[in-house]
């Protein structure tokens, strides 16, 4: 296992990526320290995937710089490949293999020696939880094990950084969690990990986090950062009744930042809480939405990322106008 | 370039080949049944052609001329008519090609020696056959007319003599001058452009469909490793299946094999890395199975049909399309298997074909190489 104590082992400067007039990752910048779990945050669309392509070489940045373990990306991208392990979004094994078929093609890919053959994929089987079944069709395998044999698969040669690209996507909450410990024991070993997810219980698993939306760096830093700095204004948490109204009109409240349903409670970011609290009362009762509960509250990753990513602002909003036809 | 991981492709290949159903249809099923289709589905003998007559005399003479018409396995009189009306509607229906009609006055002429001359109508639709029709007929009154010509000279009193010039045909390399014998060689041919692009032609593109290429390419593996590791298990299928057509075509069809194996061999080699190479360019480019074999399927089955001198002879085409049929890999390869199978050429013979294959083969997998990028778009 390669250790490049002291320099990053991903650095990336001013990446811009452009399919035609359109802007996937818009001058994003950041850098992954060796041996920590990174998480790459962002709603779908924003260029997670395009920029974690480009780290694998598998796009041409149009503009930037991105190196990963002192390998520059668009130059050197077999050399790259050599020292990182990915896993694409979509299952990408083969189906129509043998769980240790596949184990055994990317173990040839990855030009793992024979003689360390037979103890890696043991490795591969044990982690993925899949011994005794070496010889199942992969198709045949629920999602959790799928995803697992992936991630061993990717880690057959033993690489110095991870991309893992929403791994556990319609992976249930049993198998994720052990799909996490997996990760953490790879990111204790040395192994860089970056990962791109939109679950909040995974992005406080991170040390580092970027938070990315239409292209662009929306905010970055270790989780509690984040949480106590990335927010512009303070949070109430309202618990209110009927819901659907309330957020309706918590949305267009004077002195109102931000509205969003969490669970059976709304909550609101306004400049400042304990000024807010008053106003929003009287409003909310005016309006006749009964208020049980109204209290500052510190806010969780989720705020966070609802309140700095405009598209999931935007989608709501259209989701209140489709209520208000109805 | 890695030995091991041209070999690891290689394999991984060979195993979804034979989980996939489909693949072993493509590989078994489809030569069989092409070469089944094409042999006994193309013929390009004319023989007994349905014939109808109008006697209207119904003398000896006219029925004797009749006989010989009866006698050519060219032709078959299936049926005499009493009128004109009955001849035209069977034209018209198709139930004969060729109608003949016997003047009144046949006999009364030939016996005095006068010229006489008998009506035969043609269904030219197919302007191929009616050609064929008209030479077969001509050939059968000259030898006719011959007859009473030297009947007539003996019963005059000069002694019997021969006509002063024959021809002595001898038919070489298809001493039965069948068609087939000329067809099945071709058929291979055929057979070997379209199942070989298809082989290849998928095997891209379904990396692509299923989202397997995108693991595959963030791998080291690198461009030629990946083709020649796919390309590897399809040629071995490919010269199975050259020899399971070569086997068909000698032992169901009965046509012979003259030439030499090894010629034989070089040339399927050579014409089998051609037409892999473009399927693999075809799936590289199409990005999705049912392109890449759509495009396959215009791009080989019809040049190999039609411009590789399969059934037309290139000779023949306008200068233009001869220009053409001179980039088709088929032809070259038709020229050999034709001459390997029925003349059994020498390698010497067959220099230009095999020097034209083995140049095609390289381009073509050159630009199949340099076509596949390890890049997403």
């Amino acid at each position: 296992m390669e250790k490049n104590n002291g320099t990053p082992s991903v650095i990336v400067n001013n990446l811009v990526k452009k399919f035609g007039d359109f802007v996937a990752v818009d001058h994003v910048s950041f850098e992954a320290q060796p041996g920590e779990i990174f998480g790459f945050l962002g709603p779908n669309g924003a260029g997670k995937s395009t920029t974690i392509r480009i780290l694998c070489g598998l796009l041409r940045p149009t503009e930037g710089k991105a190196t990963v373990a002192g390998l520059d990306v668009a130059r050197q991208p077999e050399a790259v490949r050599q020292k990182i392990g990915y896993m694409s979004q979509k299952f990408s094994l083969y189906n129509d293999l043998k769980v240790i078929e596949n184990i055994r093609f990317f173990a040839g890919m990855y030009s793992v020696p024979d003689a360390a053959m037979a103890e890696r994929a043991d490795w591969v089987l044990e982690m993925a939880g899949l011994k005794g079944r070496e010889s199942a069709l992969t198709g045949t395998l629920a999602t959790g094990w799928k995803q697992r044999l992936a991630l061993g698969c990717a880690v057959l040669h033993h690489p110095s950084i991870l991309f893992l690209d929403e791994p556990t996507s319609g992976v249930d909450p049993v198998s994720r969690r052990q799909f996490w410990e997996l990760i953490h024991r790879m990111a204790a070993e040395g192994v860089t990990v970056f990962v791109t997810t939109h679950y909040m219980d995974e992005a406080e698993y991170c040390r580092q986090l970027v938070l990315i939306d239409r292209g662009k760096v929306v905010a970055s830093g270790s989780p509690s950062e984040l949480k106590s700095g990335a927010m512009k204004g303070e949070l109430l948490l309202v618990g209110c009744e009927p819901l659907g109204d309330a957020l309706e009109l918590l949305q267009n409240a004077p002195g109102v930042l931000d509205a969003a349903i969490f669970g059976s409670a709304v909550h609101v970011v306004v400049t400042n809480a304990q000024e807010g609290m008053a106003g929003l009362m009287e409003y909310l009762s005016e309006h006749g939405v009964t208020v049980s509960k109204m209290e500052p509250i510190s806010p969780t990753l989720e705020d966070v990322f609802v309140a700095l990513t405009t598209r999931q602002a935007e989608s709501r909003t259209k989701s209140a106008e489709a209520k208000n036809v109805q | 370039m890695k030995l091991h991981r041209l070999v690891a492709v290689a394999k991984k290949e060979v195993l979804q080949i034979v989980r996939d159903a489909r693949s072993v249809g493509i590989v078994v099923a489809m030569p069989i049944a092409m070469m089944l289709a094409f042999g006994y589905g193309i013929s390009l003998d004319i023989k007994h052609l349905p014939v109808y007559v109008f006697d209207r005399e119904g003398s000896q003479q006219s029925q004797n001329l009749l006989k010989h018409f009866q006698a050519s396995e060219y032709f078959n009189v299936k049926k005499a008519v009493s009128d004109y009306a009955a001849l035209v509607r069977a034209l018209d229906r198709g139930t004969c090609k060729l109608a003949i009609v016997i003047p009144h006055d046949f006999s009364l002429r030939l016996n005095a020696g006068g010229p006489v001359s008998i009506q035969a109508l043609i269904d030219a639709t197919d302007s191929n056959t009616a050609n064929i029709a008209i030479a077969y007929s001509q050939a059968v009154i000259q030898t006719y007319s011959q007859r009473v010509q030297l009947d007539w000279i003996q019963r005059h009193g000069i002694k019997k003599m021969n006509p002063p010039i024959s021809v002595e045909s001898r038919t070489w390399f298809n001493e039965n001058l069948e068609s087939m014998v000329n067809i099945v060689p071709g058929v291979v041919v055929i057979v070997m452009a379209v199942i070989g692009v298809f082989l290849t032609a998928l095997t891209i593109a379904r990396e692509w469909e299923r989202g397997t290429m995108e693991q595959l390419i963030s791998t080291p593996v690198t461009e030629l490793e990946l083709m020649l590791g796919k390309l590897a298990p399809y040629f071995v299928i490919g010269m199975l299946d050259t020899c399971l057509c070569v086997g068909f075509g000698t032992l169901w069809f009965g046509v012979p094999f003259r030439g030499s194996w090894s010629v034989f061999f070089i040339a399927s080699a050579l014409f089998l890395i051609v037409v892999l190479s473009l399927g693999y360019f075809f799936s590289v480019v199409a990005k999705s199975q049912l392109a890449a074999s759509q495009i396959s399927l215009l791009a080989t089955f019809l040049p190999a049909f039609l411009l590789s001198g399969f059934l037309f002879p290139i000779e023949q085409m306008p200068v233009a399309v001869q220009a053409v049929t001179y980039i088709m890999p088929a032809r070259y390869y038709m020229d050999v298997i034709r001459n390997v199978f029925l003349k059994g050429s020498p390698i010497t013979l067959l220099l230009n074909d095999l020097l034209a294959l083995a140049f095609m083969s390289c381009l073509l997998v050159f630009v199949a190489t340099r076509s596949f990028k390890k890049k997403l778009t």
